[in-house]
């Protein structure tokens, strides 16, 4: 039983081995002369993450807190089971909602459709992770604020809130690295561009627009592989904070 | 047994947690003033549930009714705005729950944040020092006031809650039990904490532990199945309890 166990998690990790080994190896030599080319998408990657995260962080905390205070009401219920909704929705789909909602009224491709469509991914994620982490705080805490005579929004963002933050925190991280190799929202919305563009009413580009752009382009396939290593890198660096976050909080 | 004075009193109060079972029963009581209450019985007689009539607590939790009334100097508190009525009473619980992410002179000002009440530096150092000294906590945490409070053990943890309840200066303490987290040491310093307390404060007690409410309280209330057995003198009860069941529960038949 024990060898089956042991034999079966190597098998699973032979994928991401598989996986980290090829993007190195491949990456790795070119991921200096990459870089200067790839300005360009990381620039416009921060920026529509930046946008995203600024208006989805409030309401995502805000929707969380509602949920973990109100679970059972018929209106928590409600925007429970449309968070799940949102976030099994397929990206592409996504993509594609958001073309018809802000892309065609705006008359063009930009940043910030880019950027509304990486909001709706994120939502559903912080509102989950925000609700997880504010079931787990005791509830004793908030008895104790409220028997001090503390406001109940007092408490909320006095006690509860910065209680949970470590919690919080580290699921915003989770989000952002979740969304940050979205691609088919993107192309839809961002479009993509071959400058370093700043001005987020225009198209801008992603770097996993970019990732995409190189594998179509015959000339610039070598650039694929160290765009996906810096790509790649960047998650895993969001991913270590965010578990260091984790573990410091527990 | 007659109270003169009462700080509280509890008229014919009801408390239910479903429409047809009642945790507390047409309980009447009143308190005397700057005195240890005590109130006894075995798990699940009411006793929790009383106490946390008294701040209202129940309200955080849908379904449950409290009727009756509850005056506090007079004034019925359950038709009170519950905010005030938590401000003039304090609540101590039975683990020590101080907040985690303030430090422990910011959890004696917890009271006033939460509140909205600016307090000047040198009040709010004041209130501070008066408090933890009071507690019995001032010597031992004076060179850390910026730590975290939960980083103090368990004994020092409780009593930095009490100094918080107390900050609000409250005309009534109410205590679930605060001791059955502790060790016996613990436990000891704040039963002789309670002893002075009392000159500025009324204390009420949830005890399980009935020798703790031979020691300290100077009234105690035996409750058994949601119903105020016996109220009496601490010395009269425990030597001439007029009820069956509180002299059985006494000599430990039940409990």
């Amino acid at each position: 039983m024990h060898i089956t166990v042991c034999l079966f998690s190597a098998l699973t990790c032979i994928p991401l081995f598989a996986i980290l080994g090829k993007v190195l190896y491949e990456g790795a030599s070119e991921l200096g002369s990459t870089f200067s080319v790839i300005v360009g998408g990381i620039v416009g990657t921060l920026l529509m993450l930046i946008m995203a995260t600024a208006v989805a962080v409030p309401i995502g905390i805000l929707g969380g807190v509602f949920l973990s205070e109100n679970k059972g009401t018929k209106v928590a219920n409600v925007i429970s089971y449309m968070t799940d909704l949102l976030q099994g929705t397929p990206s592409i789909i996504i993509g594609i909602i958001v073309y018809i909602g802000v892309v065609i009224p705006t008359r063009g491709y930009s940043g910030v459709a880019g950027s509304v469509a990486l909001f709706i991914m994120m939502l559903p994620l912080i509102i989950r992770s925000t609700e997880e982490t504010m079931k787990m705080l005791p509830l004793s805490l908030k008895e104790a604020g409220l028997a001090l005579g503390g406001s109940y929004p007092r408490v909320v963002f006095k006690v509860l809130l910065p209680s949970a933050f470590g919690g919080i925190f580290t699921g915003i991280l989770l989000a952002v690295s979740r969304i940050i190799g979205e691609t088919a929202p993107l192309m839809f919305t961002a479009l993509g561009c071959s400058i370093v563009q700043w001005d987020v009413r225009r198209p801008v580009s992603a770097v996993p627009l970019l990732i995409w752009q190189f594998f179509n382009d015959p000339t610039m396939q070598n650039m694929v592989w160290s765009a996906s290593l810096f790509l790649l890198i960047f998650v895993l660096f969001l991913n270590i904070i965010a578990k260091y976050f984790a573990q410091k909080w527990k | 047994m007659e109270i003169k004075d009462p700080i509280l009193e509890i008229k014919d109060v009801c408390v239910s947690y479903t429409r047809d079972v009642m945790a507390v029963k047409h309980v009447n009581a009143a308190i005397k003033k700057n005195e240890i209450t005590a109130i006894m019985g075995p798990s699940g007689c009411g006793k929790s549930t009383l106490l946390r009539a008294i701040n209202r607590m129940h309200e955080l939790y849908k379904g449950i009714r409290v009727e009756g009334e509850i005056l506090l100097s007079k004034h019925d508190i359950l038709r009170m705005d519950a905010i005030q009525v938590r401000r003039n009473i304090g609540m101590v619980f039975q683990r020590p729950n101080p907040f985690p992410t303030m430090s422990i002179a910011e959890n004696v000002m917890a009271g006033y944040s939460l509140n909205g009440i600016h307090v000047s530096k040198s009040r709010k150092n004041e209130i501070i020092e008066k408090n933890l000294r009071s507690v019995g906590l001032w010597d031992e945490v004076k060179d850390g006031l910026n730590k975290r409070g939960t980083f103090l053990s368990g004994g020092q943890q409780q009593r930095l809650c009490i100094a918080r309840a107390l900050a609000l200066k409250p005309e009534l303490l109410l205590m679930d039990e605060p001791t059955s987290a502790l060790d016996p040491i613990a436990t000891n310093r704040i039963e002789d904490l309670m002893e002075d307390l009392k000159k500025e404060v009324t204390i009420m007690i949830v005890t399980h532990n009935m020798s703790q409410a031979k020691r300290i309280a100077a009234y105690s209330m035996f409750m058994y199945l949601g119903e105020l057995v016996e109220y009496d003198d601490t010395q009269v009860m425990f030597t001439n309890a007029k009820d069956q069941r509180t002299r059985e529960y006494l000599i430990g038949k039940f409990g």
